[in-house]
Order: C-alpha cells, then structure tokens, then sequence
C-alpha cells in the first residue's frame, strides 16, 4: 500500500491569491478576529521580509508601509478546500478529507496510468498548480509519514519504503501536531527531533505521557499503521469572489466571471464532468442614489434591490469557459443587474460530458454547444420570449401556442421519413394583433370589409364559424369566423386576396385574423 | 415545382415574391415539411410575427425541429438571419418578409443582401426569403415570382339548392391555382446546352418558364377531385382525346 499525502502551505493565503492572482507579487497580510481586535492570521514572504508576522494587532501591521491588509476569506477557503478535494479526487476515489489543507490518497494501482510513484506525485503538484494552488506532496507506505513529510517538505517527496524512519529523524517534533501540553513535556525533556522520540523507551514514554506518547512515538519511527478514512465526493460546485470595491460595468464584471468559470472548467475537468446549468447569485450593493432615480416607487415601498439571480440551463452538458462566458454576458447585457455588484456566487450543476457518434447519413444539425449561443445572442436581439420552438397547447383557442426551448437533441431524434406525400396546403399568416376592421352585412353575410385603408368587397365568404371556450376561465373567448375572398378594385392594379375575419362576440367588433397565402 | 426548379439550391439564396394570397406560405410551410421530415434544423426568421404554428402542423410541418424567430422590426429579422447563417448547421433558414411593408423592404441597403449570399456561400443551408416584391436581385440563384390565378370554392350546396344563396357554411374555400414564372435561376443557365442570341423582349417573354401548381385546403379532401390545375387539366383531356 502507498499512500500520497497534499499539504497546501499557507492555505488561508493561498485561498485569497487563488481567487485574486495579482496578489502574488504583492505583499499581503490576513486579519481575523472580533473587532477592533483585528489579528495578523497569515503573512506572505514579501510582508514577512517587511517584518509583518502573525500574531500583530492590525493597527501594527499597517504601520509597514506597502503591506496590503485583507480580511480573512472564508468563503474562499471554502471553495480552495472543495478545490483540493476535486484534484484528490481526479487520481483516486480512495481520498480522506483530513483537514482544510490537507488531504490523503490511496495511491496503490496507479502506476498503470501515471508510472512510477515519482511521476504521480509530480502529476499531483502540477494538477494542484493548475487550479491555483502550490502544493508539497509526499509519498510513502504509511498515511503519517506521508502527512508528517508533506508538511515538512517542500514539491514532491517520495520515500522509499522502509526508510521512513531516516527522512523523519531531521524533523522537530512539533511537526507530529502535537498537543501543547505534550510539546512542553517534550521541550522540558530536551526531546527536539523525531529520531530523539523515536529513541526512547515506549513502555516508560506510555507511563509518562499517556496513549498519547505511544502515537506519536509510533509516528516518529515511521511505523504508522492508520487508514484511510474514505470521504464521499461532492456533487455541488461553487465558486465565490467578494469585492472590496462594487463592480458597476459589465467589462469588469465579466472579467471576473470569466476567471471564475476557469476555475469551475477546470474543477469539473479534472472530475471528468461538464456544466449542466449555471447559477449566479450577486450580492448588490444598496446605492440609495441610483436606486432612487430608478425606482423611486421601490423605495418608497422599502424594497431595495439586494441582491440578483440568474440562472442558465444549458440544453447539453458543456466545459467551455469561454462559451459559458458569453452565455453569461449575453444574458447580463439583456437583463442588467440594478445597483453595483458587491460578492459574486458561481454555482455549476455538474452532468456527464455529452456523449455522442454522428452517423454517415444523418443530416447536418447544428453544434449544440454553438446553437446555444446563437439562440441567446438572437434573444438579446428580438427579446427572451421570442425565440424558440412552438409548442402546441391542448386548446381551440385562436392561436393557443407557446414557446419552448429549442434544441438539437429533439431535431436530430427525429426519423428521417422519405416515404411521406408532399402535398402544398394552404398557407395562412396570422396578423398579430388581429386588424381591426369594418364590415357590411346583408342577410348576415358579409359584403363589405374595410381594414388598414383599403375597402374591398367580398367575392365569396364562407362562414360563420362559431367557436367559443374557457367560459369558466376569466377570459372566455366566442367568436364568428368567416373565411372571405375580397376583391380590392379601387387599388391600382387592383388586387384580391382571401382572408379569414371574424365576430367578436364578447367585444361586438370584427377584426381581419389574417391571410390566405 | 421541384422538377422544373430543380429544388430549392443550397448554399444559396433563393427568392420567392408575390401578392397576398399568391402561395407564398404555402410554399413555405411544404418546405418545411419537406426539410423537417427529413430530420433537418430548420429555421424561420419572421419579420411581421405571422407564423400559425397550427397551420403548419397540419400541413405536415415537425415544430419541434423549427427555430421560430419572432421579429418586431425589419432589422432585427436581418439580424437574426445573419446570426443563424453563421451559427451553420440549420437545413433551411426562411427569412419571411412577406408582411412588411414593401418600401420599407426596399430599402435594405444591397450590400445587406451580399453579405447573406456570402455568408450561405460554401454551407448546406437554403436561404429562403419571402417578400412582396424582388430584392435580392443578383444575389438570389432562384427568383420565383407568385401570382394567384383560379379558386376554388366548394358550392355543392349552393347548386343543389340555388334559391338559398346565403347558406354560406357549405361553401368552403378549397384552394386555388397558382402560377409560379421563374425569373431567375442560375442552376439552369449552368446546364443550358444552347446560346440564346435573341435578346428582345418578346423572345424573353416567350422563353420564361412557368409553373402552375395547385394549393388545397385540407387533408381531408385528399380523395376528392384534384383542383382544376390548367396544365394538367389540358394534359388530361389530351390524352381522352388524342384525336
């Protein structure tokens, strides 16, 4: 059995640079705490060598000039956790959650797909440097060594097994995470490094110190004996960045959206899963003036707006950040949040990856992943609720349809039917709204329509038709539809054409439903 | 239609114009049909908003394999259309501006219509586009220009009872003969096999082809008579009499 143990150094700072990679090359330093009583909680090297350390009251650390003070993100170590989690788990199924930083693998079987146990735990640091974060890695045959190594060590560590013993005998004891009362007895004894602990007698240590002793001696020697315990994998993939200042334009915006979906990209890849739907939830920032000008009526009512939600469904499982990128300005553009957006919340639904062999004789259908970014981009142009597939509903209602997402999957499951009868049946093109128009009757036929400017006589009518429904409902609906041939003779040339009209019974009106064509 | 045409060309423009009442959905919603029962994506950029999803279905159109774009205003229709043309992948994209007032079609700009043969250039896709009047011009490979002929009404009940002149419901409109003069094709002028010298006006007229084809109401009167379509009509009686 092998076992790979990933400790993420510094973690807290590594969770805010993940989010925020400028912040590298800057020096920066954590607070946490009740207020006022702000402390330094983190510190990287460029503040360190500042001479900011952990532990400072806030006041003092802004005396360094340079230091950029940040407030502790929780939220971003959340996600940096979930992070490390999913590399875990692109290598083995066997992962332990142990702490926030740390976490350890069953590394036994991969040889097959990653070769020798150096090259899985350099695979291990690169995958780790590729979702942000900088990780030491150690390999061994035992869990605590490889966690007590991992710790210790910087990049990738890989002990051989049976020397276990000889790479921990250089490390202080306070490596083991000690209790403080155990590392005052071993400080009062002189006891520094693990090869020290690991001299002394176990029964007298046992007598000593307690059970205590004897796991930690246990460690030192290198003959840790633990397992793993096997944590379940997470279903939910989120993401959060929080702003110091509120963003306004959607430049920035997207800027940052678009580095949080490579991040969600890369969190589902190395998982092999894709994005089956998006949710974006922005904090706003409660700007009295802008929300005044533009609803002074919700203010008045006391509803601000606080925060924004939008989400997307895409119609096939899809890992493109860029396309979701567009997907999701596209959608800002038409739909714009109200005020200054203060934290930003990415949540992705993960699915399979679409899976899918085009056959040699199927007609071409369009690119799923393209059509839906054509479908929002001409929605941005003619509105949401005008582009799609109609849908037929289960009424005699004149025109009694409505609009449902349109999507490859249904066109291309359609059979291809070459046997079918052509025949052209008549056209009709619906005027929406229906015209209002003016008609003369004798003997209840119509002779006579007037509409839009023009004034024909009726050549032929054929009617009346009468419908009616939904008289239980708020809206009834009854009417007389006739279908007419006009003759426009005053026209120059003159014109016919037929045309379907009808009586409203409800309105005592009758409007032209449209043409024959 | 399809045999004197050779069917609507892909991968280039194709323009239908003509009066109310001319045919011009019709030929559009057997389009449809045809392309959807053979399990393409469609796609039908409507200017005016005068698609009846009903009608369609009944003449054999597969909806949920149309993309159905509802327009308010000309440019958003041109918009749209650019936008699937270079989405790629649809099988027949109709822009329908057969509702729009025809002034206000005139004045799209020509390079409007170059750059949508350009964009369906080298693609599967047919361009489809319905108007009052031609626009295209050059650009279009296929002009076909509608004008409606003979209706058809259904009076069985106003024969046998002639005294009773406004019983209107049992007189039905059946459908009408429309004919269809192909102002345009290059597919054609491709295969010609003769030079044609004679320029004058007469001779071109004398040369257009025209088509007539026949339009019905409904399925349900698939048994019944055929529409008397002239053409056919003359064929038939042609043959009872060869004399």
């Amino acid at each position: 059995m092998a076992f790979a143990a990933i400790f993420v150094p510094n973690f807290r700072l590594q969770a805010v640079v993940r989010c925020e990679p400028e912040l590298a090359i800057r020096p920066i330093a954590l607070i946490d705490g009740p207020p006022p009583t702000y402390q330094v909680v983190a510190v990287n090297r460029l503040a360190a060598r500042l001479g900011v350390a952990e532990g400072m009251t806030k006041a003092a650390a802004t005396q360094f000039p340079g230091v950029e003070i940040r407030p502790r993100g929780k939220l971003q170590e959340t996600t940096a956790h979930a992070v490390l989690l999913d590399v875990a788990w692109s290598f083995s199924p066997r992962m332990e959650d142990t702490a926030p930083d740390t976490v350890l693998i069953d590394v036994d079987g991969l040889a097959s797909l990653f070769g020798a146990h150096e090259n899985i735990a350099a695979s291990i640091v690169s995958k780790c440097a590729e979702m942000g974060l900088t990780a030491q890695v150690a390999l061994a045959e035992n869990v605590e060594t490889a966690s007590v190594v991992a710790r210790a060590l910087p990049g990738a560590t890989v002990i051989p097994e049976g020397r276990e013993a000889k790479f921990l005998e250089s490390l202080p004891v306070h490596m083991l995470s000690l209790s403080k009362e155990l590392c005052e007895v071993f400080e009062r004894w002189g006891v520094k490094t693990c090869k020290a602990l690991a001299s002394l007698p176990v029964i007298s240590l046992c007598e000593c110190v307690g059970q205590e002793g004897v796991r930690v001696h246990t460690i030192a020697s290198g003959n840790g004996i633990r397992s793993l315990v096997i944590a379940e994998p997470a279903h939910c993939f989120e993401e959060f960045f929080e702003l110091e200042d509120a963003v306004e334009d959607l430049e920035p915006l997207s800027f940052l959206l678009g580095r949080l979906l490579d991040q969600l990209c890369a969190r589902l890849a190395a998982r092999s899963l894709a994005v089956r739907a998006i949710h974006l939830h922005f904090t706003l920032q409660p700007s009295f003036e802008s929300a005044f000008d533009s609803c002074s009526e919700a203010i008045r009512k006391k509803e601000l707006f606080s925060d924004y939600v939008c989400a997307f469904e895409l119609p096939v499982p899809c890992r493109d950040a860029k396309l979701l990128l567009k997907l999701v300005r596209l959608r800002l553009q038409s739909t714009p949040p109200h005020a200054p957006v203060q934290k930003i919340h990415m949540l992705a639904e993960p699915s399979f990856p679409r899976v899918t062999q085009g056959g040699l004789f199927v007609p071409e259908v369009p690119d799923p992943e393209k059509l839906e970014l054509t479908i929002a981009r001409i929605a941005h142009v003619v509105g949401e609720g005008n582009v799609g597939s109609p849908q037929l509903m289960d009424s005699h209602r004149p025109n009694s349809f409505r609009m449902h997402r349109f999507s490859v999957a249904s066109a291309s499951a359609q059979q291809v039917d070459r046997n079918g009868k052509m025949e052209t049946k008549i056209g009709f093109r619906a005027y929406r709204p229906p015209v209002l128009t003016k008609v003369n009757l004798r003997g209840g036929r119509p002779i006579n329509v007037a509409f839009l400017g023009r004034s024909g006589e009726v050549v032929h009518a054929s009617g009346p038709w009468r419908t009616s429904g939904d008289w239980w409902e708020e809206d009834p609906w009854q009417q007389d539809a006739w279908d007419v041939e006009v003759n426009f003779p005053y026209e120059t040339p003159p014109s016919q054409g037929f045309y379907r009209i009808c009586f409203d019974s409800r309105q005592k009106k009758w409007f032209v439903l449209g043409a024959y064509d | 239609m399809d045999e004197s045409t050779g069917g609507l060309p892909r991968g280039s423009l194709t323009e239908i114009y003509g009066p109310v009442s001319s045919g011009k959905t019709s030929i559009l919603l057997s389009t449809l049909a045809g392309r959807t029962r053979n399990a393409e994506a469609c796609a039908l950029v409507d200017a005016q908003d005068a698609f009846d999803p009903n009608v369609a279905q009944t003449a054999g159109v597969h909806l949920e394999q149309v993309l159905w774009v509802r327009c308010r205003s000309l440019d958003q229709a041109l918009r749209s259309t650019d936008l699937l043309l270079h989405g790629g992948g649809f099988g027949l994209i109709a822009l329908d501006l057969a509702d729009a007032p025809a002034r206000v079609v005139r004045q799209i700009p020509s390079n409007v219509w170059f750059r949508l043969r350009r964009a369906v250039e080298s693609t599967p896709t047919i361009l489809l586009v319905l108007s009052q009047e031609s626009n295209a011009k050059t650009c279009a490979s296929l002009v076909l220009r509608l004008q409606k002929e003979t209706a058809a009404w259904s009076l069985h009940s106003r024969n046998n009872n002639a005294g009773r002149i406004f019983h209107t419901p049992s007189c039905l409109l059946e459908g009408w003969t429309s004919e269809a003069e192909i102002v345009r094709t290059r597919i054609q002028r491709a295969t010609a096999h003769y030079i044609d010298i004679d320029r004058s006006p007469v001779s071109r007229r004398d040369a257009r082809k025209i088509v007539r084809f026949a339009v019905c109401a409904d399925p349900r009167h698939e048994n019944e008579p055929t529409l008397p379509v002239p053409s056919l009509a003359r064929k038939k009686e042609r043959k009872q009499n060869p004399g």
